[in-house]
């Protein structure tokens, strides 16, 4: 990884050559992720009878029905957030000039966890209507805490700055947190404390086809609008000062991006709890071997951030099978020490982080 | 072509900018001078756009120039502020000058490449190019954040300190290359004698106004030197450049000095260089 991330940052021309293979290489291994998250888990299929099913070459039978009604909506819907949370974490950092932004930074994860745990400790829709109750309130919880936070950060000013959203970001945060801890304590029922826990772990266990198209359209169109902003967002980059002579309206450029993302954490969260780690580590991981130009930046952060996801979640119900982890657990685990070992290697962690 | 007419700026009861106008003619070089807090800075903030003037206009062209965007096509600056946490490459940097003239999902064009090589070895950094920004030296980063401005292609160039932590030769350098520029310049320098040899005209800046204007002989006068800064001065025409040349003299300080601005609260958040 050391010489691999310097050969391909020196070897990058003007044209990005460099990030073209990096793209191709994560595309490649995103498709044989995506497999293998179809082939493995309680019940083995082969990958030729995986491909031959998606393409389908197969009579309709139980393995079809696992591969495309259980295990499919899930891969991909890992794939979509991961990639989500990733450009989104890449998005923040730049437009808070913050290295340790990610996604649940600005208050939008506590909103949705509110949101979640009201409707879990009033029980409202209990059984099986929870499933679309519950991912509802949270994505409403998202959008109360995106209101006030947009509201707070504008100030009476009306110029949206990074230290400012941060700091309303962090403060609501607190607040809905408070809030949340305080209906668990109060709550009767212990069983709603286990449920709110693996809630707020995240995963991707709840993925059917019927709930999935709505988060992951949001999604998929969302981190491609994200994807085109490099350049405003290298402009942010140069500062406040710098990106406004450079011609960019840094308080509406700021203001808007904030809601795209916010609205895009909301869907996310909403259906697979707050995965922590993609949208903090993944861009870093990305820029070290692109380098910060978002042009380059983002579709690498997209593609690991999708790719890395998939395997977590793959190794989420595989490892303690027939238990499924919660699959932010897996990811702070392995992405922890990973992202660890990343800032202690040489001169070009430093210089992300410094 | 640049016209500022009147213009003031406020800012908690203080005025900083007080009632300036100044003219620059399409080609011509003006230079600020005046001691620190004379609010030169607060004037090119206001004339770049990132101070918002209480009264007054600034036209460029004949135009009020509307929008950071619109701006950023006819004025280029080297800001004060352009350290990042993330590393972007020389290049990068150099390239973002473009971005005024471009919607902000278009990629960079061949043609703006080929803009940005010429740039960066019309300063002299296309050794640097590939090198991450934030890494290079304070006057290597200067010489960047010029060779970005000129891929900016502006009608005005508006400089502050351009030659804040520079060696003496790129002092020089970059003062030659703005006059060969073609751009018409506004400049705000701390050095008289660098502002002599190469400005036009010069106006002086005490307390947020103009005090004198003209060009260097006319304005840099021991009088002058001695009533604004406090200082005593000898200024002779130097026989090489024909400049005038400012030589202080120590000694006792004149009566003048003590209406000096110097306990004057700074305006001017002078931080260390880009």
């Amino acid at each position: 990884m050391r010489g691999g991330s310097g050969l391909l940052r020196n070897g990058a021309g003007p044209a990005g050559r460099g990030s073209a293979v990096v793209v191709a290489v994560l595309a490649g291994a995103l498709v044989v992720a995506v497999v293998a998250g179809l082939a493995l888990g309680p019940v083995r299929i082969a990958p030729g009878e995986v491909v031959r099913i998606l393409t389908g070459g197969a009579e309709p039978g139980p393995l079809r029905t696992i591969v495309l009604d259980v295990r499919l909506p899930r891969v991909l819907l890992g794939a979509v957030i991961g990639a989500g949370l990733a450009v989104i974490g890449t998005v923040l950092q730049a437009l808070v000039r913050n290295p340790l932004a990610d996604p649940f930074l600005l208050g939008v994860s506590s909103g949705a966890s509110a949101g979640a745990v009201l409707v879990i400790v009033l029980g409202i829709g209990g059984g099986v209507a929870m499933t679309v109750t519950v991912p509802a309130a949270a994505f409403a919880g998202a959008m109360a805490s995106l209101a006030l936070v947009y509201v707070l950060a504008r100030g009476r000013s009306g110029a949206m700055t990074g230290a400012r959203l941060v700091l309303a970001g962090v403060a609501v945060a607190y607040i809905l947190s408070a809030l949340t801890s305080l209906l668990l304590v109060t709550s009767a029922d212990a069983n709603h404390i286990q449920e709110v826990l693996y809630w707020t772990l995240g995963g991707l266990g709840s993925a059917r086809w019927h709930m999935l198209a709505l988060p992951a359209a949001t999604l998929l169109i969302g981190t491609l609008v994200l994807v085109t902003l490099a350049r405003p967002l290298d402009l942010l980059l140069a500062g406040e000062e710098g990106a406004t002579v450079l011609g960019l309206d840094t308080g509406r450029f700021r203001a808007a991006v904030f809601v795209l993302t916010s609205l895009l954490t909301g869907a996310a969260v909403a259906y697979s709890g707050a995965i922590g780690f993609v949208g903090l580590m993944v861009p870093h991981a990305a820029r070290m071997v692109v380098g910060a130009g978002h042009r380059r930046l983002l579709p690498v952060a997209a593609l690991g951030g999708a790719l890395f996801l998939v395997v977590a979640d793959l190794a989420a119900r595989t490892v303690a099978a027939p238990q499924d982890i919660p699959v932010g657990v897996l990811t702070a685990l392995t992405g922890g020490p990973f992202f660890l070992w990343l800032l202690h290697r040489g001169r070009s962690a430093e210089g992300a982080v410094a | 072509m640049l016209h500022i007419e009147d213009l003031s700026y406020e800012t908690g009861g203080r005025t900083l900018v007080d009632a300036v106008t100044l003219h620059a003619a399409p080609g011509e070089t003006v230079g600020l001078v005046g001691p620190n807090g004379s609010g030169k800075t607060t004037l090119l903030r206001c004339v770049y756009g990132t101070l918002k003037p209480s009264a007054g206009q600034v036209r460029v062209d004949g135009t009020v120039l509307d929008g950071a965007k619109e701006r950023a096509r006819r004025i280029a600056t080297v800001p004060q502020d352009g350290q990042s946490a993330f590393e972007l490459t020389v290049r990068e940097v150099v390239a973002m000058g473009r971005s005024p003239h471009k919607k902000f999902w278009e990629p960079d064009s061949a043609a703006d490449r080929l803009l940005v090589d010429e740039a960066l070895a019309r300063v002299g950094v296309t050794d640097l190019a590939e090198r991450p920004f934030p890494g290079l030296s304070g006057g290597e980063r200067q010489r960047a954040l010029v060779a970005r401005a000129l891929v900016q292609q502006p009608r005005l160039l508006v400089l502050d300190e351009p030659t804040n932590h520079l060696d003496i030769r790129y002092q020089l350098e970059i003062l030659t290359l703005v006059r060969e520029l073609g751009t018409t310049n506004l400049l705000a320098l701390h050095d008289l004698n660098l502002a002599a040899y190469f400005c036009d005209r010069i106006h002086v800046l005490r307390t947020g106004a103009v005090v004198a204007s003209g060009t260097p002989a006319e304005v840099l006068t021991p009088d002058l030197l001695a009533e604004v800064y406090g200082v005593r001065a000898e200024v002779a025409v130097h026989p090489a450049t024909g400049a005038p040349t400012v030589t202080y003299l120590p000694g006792p300080r004149t009566p003048h000095a003590t209406t000096a601005p110097a306990s004057r609260p700074s305006a001017e958040q002078k931080t260390s260089a880009m």
